[in-house]
């Protein structure tokens, strides 16, 4: 069942069956596979970026939570989430998270992330081996629309390093609202489309709209529909909310819209649009420019460089281990305050979105 | 510096004219003297500060920063004064006002600077540090020219552009005489000797939109390959304007020095040798210098032909018919023998003018102006009454986007070029040059690139849109690989022109144009393309693959990173 060639652990020793006698090495109880993070004890893997037969999923992005596994274990939220993108046989058995659970010789508990609605760090203790807190995506910026992210101690601490450079420092979101409200009011005719991600930075910037007292109608792109409709289900005001179909009526509104819808003829329905774009990659200008961005917003959903450092030296893990993003960087702070480090080389997150 | 660095970030993302000039027009209407003027200068580049080199930057950083990550920061951020924007630390939640910046910038001295510089970093927040940076660097980047920056003032409802450049080179920042004068107060009039007026600009017209037009309305005259100069002598003060209305006296005291007249003249600056006009490449040594030495005075002696009067005699002839102000021309007195004024070509037809214009007697000669008898002299470009009927129309002046690093003999130096054109406010690459430039003017390339690049990837630089170089080529196709549509064949670099306006370099449409039009010179241009060695240039003649306007060269992507990292999560 697992992956034949790389069932071996990091020592180079078989992976199924640690001698029980011995404590258990963090490298034999959880460690990369080409499938994704694997744990042998429980026989599951962390958000796997192909099919297996057993899936803990921290969140509903694309490159963590994919269809066709046998089991899914995740937040009420993430599994409503991929029912909604992938249709409900996305999986073959699901089980919601629900405090602690006992998965092979492994305790499993999930813990707010603070990167979208029903975004997770999973925790994973056995009894005689470390605690591992993997991350998932993560992030400190209070959010309107997901539940705050809490710390997790823990022996091992599996962090992602998307903004993992000291350049990153984003910015009060409220501040980037602000200049988006400012443009709209030197450009009253213009629509502003602001390219979002479907899940998470849409219905967010929706809601800091209007805890910046935006009252006017929000429209939405088709692909955002879906999504947005479950964020209001699940409790989160958003407002007055309209299908973007007649742009005689939203010349001088906002528009959000998935950045790719940018690229398609879509667009063509606005006259003289102001293009703006929320993520955290628009701090760097040449990023802004090479997607033809007229107005960046700098609002991430991921942590920045001082939050990422904070939570490392607050939780002091014994070994931190950094995957998709800047690696490098983090190791590099990692070794300069003098942190255990080593970056995570796992494939199938390149396409991270942000 | 708040709502100065708030200008510049908008300015630098918004790519429409009319939507800079809106933002630009609020900022001054809603910015106080002299903060709004110090931010004018610094627009138009006539803030003059002390620059800041990247070394300097480099040291504050090595100071505070660790050297692995600011290096990862710099990679991934491709810009030095952006990525220590970014990654200073500091409370950053004060303001500075601008005026406060230059006084700083313009009075500390060089040992100081490190230290003032790092002072104002730990005072600001990152968009604040990232435009005092650019203010201390002198390099803003904002893509909006001195005109436009003017164009923007006459929006405010005062003088209009005309009379706000009559004056513009009597003012000095931060123009409080200016905004008064635009809120309603008096003309600045101290301003005003010997000022630049606007020049009138001609449109570029094919035989067979000629023959749409009467002969005997109009006149000729050779189109000289030399510098449009408008000279100005008015009670003993003595200025040489470029047709944009910079102040080019320092580079030509010779010319000044025969200027013993009262007068506005409009015409051509050109290196003369014995009555003999010299090639663009002599006036060319001439250009972009402080001072001159006494040596090339000597070897590159300049001229002016004077083909218009706007001032003379005391006189305003700018709403005379042309043929009036030509009889006035005729007639007038330059006492040098270094300005004569420019012939009319004898012709009954636009038959006669193109026999004329095909064998012109001189290779310094790019074709034949065609003015009508009636127009006045107006500032800008009228459609109408001027027209340039060029020589080769096989020859696009095109604007440097992008410089890659040459292989071989040109290790070392940025020797393989994308250039582009016009395209509504944008610049669309249109082709690679790797070639048609000598090797000191493969040095002087090389510098330029050096001073004004915008980001780097890998080896490619994108380079600030201001350089023009002419590029001759031997035929364009439509192309659909290309995002802009066509595909010159064998395109060289035939002139750099240091001298031209980037705004004023040709418009896709001009090439487009060019696509039907049967070229005899398509087998020969080939063959001489190999017979010179030119089969080694690597695809030359095609524009990057993927020629947006922030793509860099073809398959250079940009390092560090992950790809599709901005792809939709799906
Ligand atoms: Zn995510
Ligand atoms: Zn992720």
């Amino acid at each position: 069942m697992r992956p034949a060639a790389r069932c071996v652990n990091a020592a180079g020793q078989p992976a199924d069956g640690p001698a029980r006698s011995d404590p258990m090495r963090a490298d034999d109880f959880l460690f990369p596979t080409d499938a994704g993070l694997f744990c042998p004890a429980g026989d599951f893997f962390i958000d796997p970026v192909r099919p297996v037969p057993r899936a803990l999923i921290t969140h509903g992005h694309g490159d963590h939570a994919r269809a066709g596994h046998g089991a899914v274990m995740a937040t009420r939220e993430t599994l409503d989430i991929m029912a909604i993108r992938y249709g409900e046989n996305f999986t073959a058995a699901r089980q919601a998270a629900d405090g602690p659970a006992r998965i092979g010789g492994v305790e499993v508990s999930f813990h707010p992330a603070g990167h979208i609605l029903g975004s997770a760090q999973i925790r994973l203790a056995c009894d005689d081996g470390p605690v591992i807190t993997v991350s998932g995506d993560y992030c400190r910026t209070p959010n309107l629309v997901c539940a705050p992210w809490e710390p997790v101690p823990c022996d091992i601490f599996v962090t992602e390093a998307t903004f993992g450079l000291p350049v990153f420092k984003h910015p009060d979101p409220a501040h980037e609202i602000a200049r988006l409200l400012a443009s709209m009011a030197e450009f009253p005719g213009r629509a502003h489309l602001v390219g979002a991600y479907a899940l998470g930075k849409a219905q967010r910037v929706i809601a800091l709209l209007r805890q910046a007292g935006f009252e006017a109608p929000v429209h939405l792109h088709g692909a955002m529909q879906r999504l947005t409709d479950y964020h209001v289900e699940q409790g989160i005001p958003l407002g007055d909310l309209r299908p973007a179909t007649t742009p005689k009526e939203i010349e001088g509104q906002v528009v959000i819209a998935p950045p790719s819808a940018f690229a398609s003829p879509w667009v063509q329905r606005f006259r003289d649009p102001v293009i703006c774009f929320a993520s955290g990659w628009m701090a760097v200008r040449a990023r802004a420019r090479q997607r033809g961005v007229e107005l960046p917003l700098v609002i991430s959903d991921h942590v920045d460089w001082p939050q990422l450092t904070q939570t490392l030296a607050e939780l002091r893990p014994e070994q931190v281990w950094v995957t998709h993003g800047a690696e490098e960087g983090v190791v590099r702070w990692c070794e300069l305050n003098g942190l255990d480090a080593r970056p995570l080389r796992l494939v199938g997150y390149e396409d991270e979105a942000e | 510096m708040k709502a100065f660095a708030a200008l510049l970030e908008r300015l630098a993302f918004t790519p429409a004219r009319n939507a800079k000039l809106t933002i630009l027009q609020h900022y001054l209407e809603r910015t106080a003297d002299p903060d709004r003027g110090h931010a004018l200068a610094a627009l138009t580049g006539d803030l003059k500060l002390r620059a800041v080199t990247p070394g300097l930057l480099r040291g504050l950083a090595a100071e505070r920063f660790d050297e692995v990550l600011f290096a990862l920061s710099y990679d991934f951020v491709g810009d030095l004064a952006e990525t220590i924007a970014l990654i200073w630390e500091g409370p950053g939640g004060a303001d500075l006002p601008l005026a406060d910046a230059v006084r700083l910038l313009e009075t500390t001295g060089k040992a100081g600077l490190p230290a003032a510089i790092a002072g104002v970093l730990d005072r600001l927040g990152p968009s604040e540090r990232l435009a005092f940076l650019k203010l201390a660097t002198g390099n803003l980047r904002v893509g909006l020219s001195a005109r436009l920056a003017r164009t923007a003032l006459a929006q405010m409802g005062g003088p209009t552009l005309a009379e706000i450049e009559e004056i513009w080179h009597g003012l000095n920042p931060p123009y409080p005489e200016l905004f008064a004068w635009i809120e309603g107060g008096p003309r600045p009039d101290r301003a005003a000797l010997a000022p630049f007026r606007p020049v009138m600009l001609s449109t570029p017209i094919t035989l067979e939109e000629l023959r749409g037009l009467d002969p005997a309305e109009h006149i000729a005259e050779w189109k000289w390959d030399g510098i449009r100069v408008q000279a100005v002598s008015e009670g003993g003060v003595r200025r040489l304007y470029s047709r944009t209305g910079e102040d080019i006296s320092g580079a030509f005291p010779d010319l000044i020095d025969e200027m013993n007249w009262e007068g506005a003249v409009d015409g051509e600056l050109l290196v003369r040798r014995e009555g003999a006009v010299a090639t663009f490449n002599d006036l060319q040594q001439r250009l972009n210098r402080k001072t001159v030495s006494r040596a090339l005075l000597t070897s590159h002696p300049a001229g002016l032909r004077v083909y218009d009067l706007l001032i003379w005699g005391g006189a305003d002839l700018r709403p005379l018919p042309l043929i009036e102000r030509r009889k006035v021309l005729e007639a007038a007195d330059f006492r040098s023998d270094r300005i004569d004024i420019s012939q009319l070509l004898p012709f009954g037809t636009w038959d006669d003018l193109a026999a004329l214009r095909a064998e012109p007697p001189a290779p310094v000669i790019e074709g034949v102006m065609i003015k009508r008898r009636d127009a006045p002299y107006v500032g800008g470009r009228p459609r109408g009454p001027w027209f340039k009927w060029k020589r080769d129309p096989r020859v696009v002046d095109a604007v440097l986007m992008y410089a890659q690093r040459g292989h071989g003999r040109r290790s070392g130096f940025y020797s393989d070029f994308t250039f582009g054109l016009w395209s509504d406010d944008a610049l669309v690459p249109v082709g690679k040059a790797y070639f048609g430039f000598t090797d000191e003017e493969l040095r002087e390339l090389d510098r330029f690139v050096r001073a004004n690049t915008t980001e780097r990837f890998g080896p490619v630089r994108a380079v600030a849109p201001k350089l023009v170089v002419e590029v001759a080529f031997e035929g364009v196709n439509r192309s659909a690989r290309h995002k802009s549509g066509v595909a010159m064949r064998f395109p060289r670099i035939s002139r750099i022109r240091w001298d031209k306006p980037a705004a004023e370099a040709d418009r896709l449409e001009t090439l487009e144009a060019m696509i039907d039009t049967p070229n005899v010179f398509d087998a020969e241009g080939a063959r001489a393309g190999v017979r010179h060695g030119r089969t080694k240039r690597r695809g030359g003649g095609e524009a990057p693959q993927e020629a947006g306007a922030a793509r860099p060269l073809d398959g250079v992507e940009t390092p560090s990173i992950p790809a599709g990292y901005l792809d939709e999560e799906e």
